[in-house]
């Protein structure tokens, strides 16, 4: 068992945590993914042979990554988000009182070199980790593991408007920040 | 009408859910006039971009590896695991 487990850590450990990386871009977080992908590949003997190892790991580490962002979004005080109905003034930093933009929107200037796609990626990086906990935790499934949103609803017990709600924040704020930290060429 | 509040909302939300045909006619005509709007919509789009690549670039960054450490805990917890 502990062989086994051995065998798939050499040959695909590195890569099982690069994609956890990916998507919870979160080091201690992917590592907890890769150890739960290994708890639940020696329980469940499923292994068939006719996809290969790391086929059929990174498909348990698909399930464990959803598993491990609804325990993110859980363990938040819900005062992370104050009330989610629709008259609420948590967009008041958008927009004033009759629904108009306070800082227009202006599209990014997107890199056109490798050095500056690397210090545009890093700023991306940066200010998917300053969102409040709970919006990162659904922006992370929907937007970057590309969750469906009905799983999403399900996983975290949410209705269908509350997550779009909290979607929408969360991409207002990332944009935003994104506007103030990336200036471009 | 739609305000340019309303109307990101709806572009938003056109990424979660389909939108109904009056949403899709009123976003498109608020879209047709509003610049900032179209630029919000662009924005999200980039974001989105954005995001592709940051995953990608992470996934083939061979530099990127499980931690000894981390293997070694691994280890630690399976076997401990009956």
């Amino acid at each position: 068992m502990v062989d086994n487990v051995n065998n798939w850590l050499n040959d695909h450990g590195d890569y099982l945590y690069r994609f956890a990386l990916a998507r919870l871009r979160d080091p201690h977080l992917a590592e907890d993914a890769v150890q739960e992908t290994m708890l639940a590949a020696i329980k469940s003997n499923s292994f068939k042979g006719d996809s290969s190892a790391r086929t059929w790991l990174t498909g348990i580490l698909k399930h464990k990554i959803i598993d491990l962002q609804r325990k993110q979004f859980r363990e938040q005080p819900i005062s992370d988000l104050i009330d989610l109905d629709a008259s609420d003034t948590s967009m008041d930093d958008f927009f004033d009182q009759s629904g108009h933009w306070l800082d227009k929107p202006q599209t990014f200037n997107m890199p056109d070199n490798t050095l500056e796609q690397k210090q545009f990626l890093g700023v991306l990086d940066t200010c998917m980790n300053k969102l409040p906990k709970k919006l990162k935790a659904i922006f992370m499934l929907r937007d970057v593991h590309e969750t469906d949103n009905e799983i999403i609803c399900k996983e975290l017990d949410i209705t269908a408007t509350n997550a779009w709600v909290m979607l929408y924040r969360a991409r207002m704020g990332l944009r935003k920040c994104l506007e103030l930290n990336w200036t471009g060429a | 009408m739609l305000t340019c509040k309303q109307a990101s909302q709806l572009v938003s939300q056109s990424l979660d859910r389909p939108l109904s045909w009056r949403e899709l006619v009123q976003l498109r005509f608020h879209l047709l006039i509003c610049n900032a709007c179209r630029h919000f919509k662009q924005q999200l789009n980039q974001l989105l971009i954005a995001i592709e690549q940051l995953k990608n670039e992470t996934v083939l960054d061979q530099t990127i590896q499980l931690s000894t450490d981390a293997k070694t805990k691994i280890l630690q917890v399976i076997e401990s695991n009956p």
